[in-house]
């Protein structure tokens, strides 16, 4: 479904992605793994089109996505942190990305299950960071998308929501759908991701399940195996 | 594009910068028409004012625009639009705002004080399009410099450098050499100078009007044609559109390569 | 002045009456048995009216050698042929009246006119239409004459080939009033004219100026209008001229000027409007001038002084919306500028008197620049300009520092 190769971007003297080749099947879970700065959220953003990379290429469904942009009609993505426009309320905000892609969208059911219903007409620069993301997350979920980026969906969420957005995220996953997730909660990866990619000093280090790479690297903890690797290759 | 410089322009025409902007010219047409009390002289002084403001109003107000939109501009590079829509209509909607305030806070004490009926209506009419112009093209400079520039202090640095440079000291550059090529033939390179800020060509447009006694004293065979008949007027007015044209060019091609 | 008119008025009453009372009437027609104007004055008698009635006369160089009256019925025309000169006068108590004179020869060396008037005295001419004139109406070494209600007009395209409208010559108490003249090289010029008056005319159009006076003292011209002539009117090597109650409108270009003053003195000049003009008044080597109740609107400068001006008041004139109001072209200032109002004052009025608390300089140091380079213009009312005209009011440096007018009105003179 999405095919990366040698992808190399560079910010200013900084490196960071230094030739990342990755194919992502389609259908499940994938979860990008790496320490602060191995380039996880640029290579999402290189996907999406927002960076723009020096070399290499990056397809979906076999079409190469440089210089498109109808190709993010089929795609949901949850920023890493939720900035929005601070004039608008919640209910212009929605309404606005729903005019801006006219696609139909299930957005009551997802205001309802985050229990957002009160603040619809609050503006967006009142709201606290955790309700941000719940508006973030509900501006994700609303439209029916074969692929989905999550930056760090679990930011300042209250036990409550991230049960609600697991169970989105598996109902997604059933309908065999193709979930990127960044995230440096260990054990959300554990109990969610089928595959792990992990990602070190620009490259791709790892690719596999959670249990290859709890055998690759000798542990029986995926915290710790992940310890292991920035260990050793500190050394 | 549409949908974008809609967003824009009520996310501005809401914001308290935009009323900030139009009481302000609202205040200044009903003080200048009050103190005044001839059209035609509030028309003048409204020039001097124009001329400077608008275009530093513009420049702040579009790199201010551009950083504090910023999450705004993520928001929609996620979604199905393509990028110079995004920042065309984002432009679009700043510079349409400004323009608004402006034509409505000084049309409306204008139109008060009986300007429609008045001779003056036509310089008023130019003074207006000069301001709107102005505010296009400097608008259009600061976006580009705000794309240019993550770090917000620099990008409001350079904002002020720019309209500091094209009111004043560019003038006083023009102006030296003038004086110290006193002997030779001036009057196509002084024509020429003028061309290259947008700031001065409008000033001329409204001098075409306001002056043009004055500037008829000239003996120069070039001044005279260009003042002397509607040469001046349809040159000024087409320089300023390739003047708007070009910062937005920039806009596209800058964006199209920017990193979010 | 006054003297002057009921002297006039009186010798032209006794005159009609006479000629009434005595005279014969001489009728011409292109069918009558007198055909031709010149025949006519042939068998007239001294006094006689010719009444010409409407038609076509083809005549030139018509010789007026004694007192006639020439009266038009509805118009005649008299048509020189472009050859020379048409009506030609050289006795007293002439009048010509009501006709149409047309095609007037054009030469380099003759001073060919549609009327010429020599060595007369109580001539009047008046209610005609001069047509494609060189000179319109030429008038030397005459007297007590009256002008009014002609029209005279030509094509003129430049100065050598046309001649003046109404053109005077050595003469002295003469009334020109109500004419209309344009299209002509200078629509009235004087030179060596003396106690004359010019009234209620318009001069329009002409090459070079409305009105002319060379060497010319003691006269006056009170509500004219001189539109988009070269100048409106040029005041050279003359004494004594009041001007009052004119309008200088339009007259635009790199050496055009409402009014040029050019060595004269002890003038009056009062309530004029200088409108438009590129230079308002211009003034070089002019002494003991009073300018009072002028006012000047919209002009490129309003006035501007060259040098050798000495002891001229500046007194309650209106300066409204000039591009500069005062243009010096040195440091040295020996006139005064009292009472005025200017549009470009900025000051306060604390205590309500009408009259600003703070001086005003009229003489911008950009005026000072574009004396000196002429293409800086196109700076004109920049910000840098501003800034520089305001670090100049502060401390003059170019410009007279003595220049103030210290008692600036704070509204428009009425």
């Amino acid at each position: 479904m999405i095919e990366i190769n040698n992808l190399r971007k560079r910010f200013g003297k900084v490196q960071v992605l230094e030739g990342v080749s990755l194919e992502i099947s389609g259908g499940g879970i994938f979860a990008i793994l790496g320490p602060n700065g191995s380039g996880k959220t640029t290579l999402i953003k290189s996907i999406l089109g927002m960076v723009i990379p020096q070399s290499g290429s990056i397809k979906i469904d076999n079409n190469s996505i440089e210089g498109k942009w109808k190709y993010r009609e089929e795609i949901n993505y949850l920023p890493q942190i939720a900035r929005f426009p601070e004039n608008l309320t919640v209910h212009e905000l929605i309404g606005m990305i729903k005019n801006l892609r006219s696609q139909p969208a299930n957005d009551q059911d997802l205001i309802d299950l985050f229990g957002l219903a009160p603040f619809m007409d609050k503006k967006l620069g009142n709201l606290s960071g955790g309700t941000k993301q719940k508006v973030n997350l509900v501006l994700t979920f609303m439209f029916d998308s074969p692929l989905l980026i999550l930056d760090e969906p679990t930011t300042g969420l209250d036990p409550v929501s991230l049960i609600h957005l697991k169970d989105l995220i598996r109902k997604e996953k059933e309908a065999g759908k193709t979930i990127l997730i960044t995230t440096h909660i260990m054990d959300f990866v554990e109990t969610m991701a089928d595959e792990i990619v992990f990602l070190l000093e620009g490259k791709i280090y790892f690719k596999g399940t959670v249990n290859e790479l709890k055998k690759k690297s000798d542990q029986n903890d995926l915290e710790h195996a992940i310890a292991t690797i920035l260990t050793e290759e500190n050394v | 594009m549409f949908k974008i410089l809609q967003y824009s322009f009520y996310d501005l025409v809401r914001s308290r910068w935009s009323y900030v902007y139009f009481a302000f010219y609202l205040v200044l047409g009903f003080a200048l028409l009050f103190l005044n009390s001839s059209v035609s002289k509030s028309v003048i002084t409204l020039m001097n004012i124009i001329i400077v403001l608008t275009p530093m109003i513009g420049t702040i107000f579009g790199v201010m625009y551009f950083y504090s939109a910023r999450e705004f501009t993520e928001l929609l590079l996620a979604q199905p639009i393509k990028r110079s829509t995004i920042f065309l209509g984002q432009y679009l909607g700043v510079a349409l705002s400004l323009t608004l305030s402006l034509v409505l806070g000084l049309g409306v004490p204008f139109m008060v004080y009986g300007v429609f009926q008045s001779s003056e209506i036509w310089n008023f009419g130019l003074l207006l399009i000069s301001g709107s112009f102005l505010t296009f093209i400097f608008v259009a400079i600061a976006s580009n410099i705000a794309l240019k520039h993550e770090n917000k202090i620099k990008g409001f640095g350079y904002a002020i450098f720019i309209w500091l440079f094209m009111a004043v000291i560019y003038d006083g550059l023009f102006l030296i050499s003038l004086v110290v090529f006193n002997d030779y033939p001036l009057d196509k390179f002084s024509l020429i100078v003028t061309m290259l800020n947008p700031i001065d060509l409008s000033r001329i447009l409204i001098l075409l009007k306001l002056d043009i006694s004055a500037l008829l004293g000239y003996t120069g065979a070039v001044f005279q044609k260009f003042f002397g008949t509607n040469t001046g007027m349809f040159a000024s007015i087409g320089v300023l559109l390739i003047w708007t044209g070009i910062p937005v060019y920039f806009i596209n091609r800058i964006s199209a390569k920017k990193d979010f | 002045m006054k003297q002057f008119f009921i002297v006039l008025v009186l010798t032209y009453g006794f005159l009609s009456e006479f000629s009434n009372a005595y005279a014969n009437t001489i009728e011409v027609c292109e069918t009558c048995k007198i055909s031709t104007i010149t025949e006519a004055i042939a068998t007239a008698n001294k006094g006689d009216t010719i009444l010409i009635n409407s038609g076509f006369y083809q005549e030139g160089e018509i010789i007026i050698d004694k007192p006639l009256v020439l009266l038009g019925i509805n118009k005649p025309i008299i048509d020189g042929n472009s050859k020379a000169g048409i009506l030609i006068a050289s006795a007293d108590s002439v009048v010509i009246n009501g006709l149409i004179v047309q095609n007037i020869g054009v030469s380099y060396i003759q001073e060919y006119a549609a009327i010429h008037i020599s060595n007369s005295k109580y001539f009047t001419i008046e209610n005609n239409e001069l047509r494609e004139v060189f000179f319109g109406i030429l008038v030397e070494k005459s007297h007590y004459g009256l002008i009014n209600n002609n029209q005279v007009s030509s094509n003129a395209v430049n100065e050598v080939s046309s001649g003046n409208g109404i053109h005077m010559w050595h003469s002295s108490n003469i009334i020109i009033t109500n004419n209309h003249l344009s299209q002509l090289r200078d629509g009235i010029y004087f030179e060596f004219v003396t106690d004359s008056h010019v009234a209620n005319n318009i001069s329009i159009n002409n090459l070079r100026y409305g009105l002319h006076f060379m060497f010319s003292n003691n006269d006056s011209y009170y509500n004219n209008q001189f539109i988009n002539n070269g100048a409106g009117v040029a005041v050279m090597f003359s004494k004594f001229i009041e001007m009052k109650r004119n309008r200088f409108y339009k007259n635009w270009g790199s050496a055009s000027f409402g009014l040029l003053l050019k060595e004269i003195n002890d003038a009056e000049i009062e309530d004029n409007i200088f409108e438009e003009n590129t230079i308002g008044i211009n003034i070089e080597g002019s002494t003991r001038i009073n300018y009072k109740n002028n006012n000047f609107i919209r002009n490129g400068w309003a006035i501007k002084i060259r040098g050798g001006c000495y002891a001229n008041i500046f007194d309650h004139n209106n300066f409204i919306d000039n591009s500069f109001d005062i243009s010096y072209n040195s440091k040295m200032n020996d006139n005064s500028f009292d009472n005025n109002y200017w549009s470009d004052y900025t000051g306060y009025d604390l205590d309500k008197d009408g009259i600003g608390d703070v001086p005003y300089r009229p003489v911008k140091l950009f005026s000072y620049i574009v004396n000196q380079t002429p293409e800086t213009i196109i700076l004109l009312r920049s910000l840098f300009i501003d800034i520089l005209n305001f670090s100049e009011k502060v401390s003059p440096v170019f410009t007279p520092d003595n220049l103030v007018d210290a008692t600036p009105k704070m509204k428009k003179i009425q």
